[in-house]
């Protein structure tokens, strides 16, 4: 799987859970789940099962907190992925 | 087995406890049931001259039941529990469809189902059932808890 098609799948994801005030067009690599997407701890959890669905990967508690931006989301799936 | 100490632990208190006893409780979901006092707060608002237990209160009963006492039996699976631990406890989404009302005096009995307890997430299927074994209400129901380590 390339990076690009990695990034698109998760995008879709996190749209799902983004808040009416924040648009898919605000995510950036760099951006913080919780502090720039207004996304909440619950939702997150979310986030990380469907990725757990959509590339069949295991997250552990140390994954969850370290997860922190967009970012952190895509090295984590890498390592996973490896 | 008797689940008194597990009520015991909830964090609520009359009149804001809506669990009487916990019929079954295991890693998959749990039963119990709650009688509505006559002389509940609620019934006197609720409505003007027609007294009936607020959607709300049943959507509060089901998360006391099924999301929060099955929380903490999963919790005490994890680690001790003591009584002194203190619970970092929230809701975090209802979807909720309501088909009978309750009414005062009415006994429940909410059936829960685990969906998934992950980081600190708990979400589940619940059911409320009156004594003619009537579906009141159902949907899915989860929060965030966990043991605050400094209690």
């Amino acid at each position: 799987m390339d990076e690009h098609t990695k990034y698109d799948k998760l995008i879709k994801i996190i749209k799902t859970y983004l808040p009416e005030d924040v648009s898919v067009n605000d995510i950036e690599l760099n951006s913080h789940f919780i502090n720039d997407l207004n996304i909440n701890s619950a939702n997150l959890v979310d986030i990380v099962l469907d990725v757990e669905d959509e590339f069949d990967i295991m997250l552990e508690n140390e994954d969850m907190e370290k997860m922190q931006t967009v970012e952190d989301a895509i090295q984590i799936i890498n390592t996973k992925l490896a | 087995m008797n689940w008194q100490h597990l009520i015991k632990q909830l964090p609520y208190s009359k009149p804001f406890l809506f669990v009487d006893k916990l019929i079954h409780v295991s890693e998959e979901g749990v039963e119990g049931e709650y009688t509505f006092p006559e002389d509940s707060f609620f019934y006197q608002g609720h409505f003007k001259n027609y007294p009936v237990t607020p959607g709300v209160i049943l959507t509060e009963c089901c998360a006391q039941i099924g999301v929060v006492s099955l929380g903490l039996f999963l919790l005490g699976k994890e680690q001790e529990l003591e009584s002194k631990s203190s619970f970092k406890i929230g809701m975090s989404s209802s979807e909720m469809e309501f088909l009978t009302p309750v009414l005062p005096g009415e006994k429940v009995k909410v059936v829960s189902r685990k969906r998934y307890f992950r980081f600190h997430k708990l979400k589940c299927e619940v059911k409320m059932y009156n004594s003619d074994n009537q579906i009141v209400c159902r949907g899915q129901i989860a929060g965030m808890l966990k043991v605050d380590s400094n209690g």
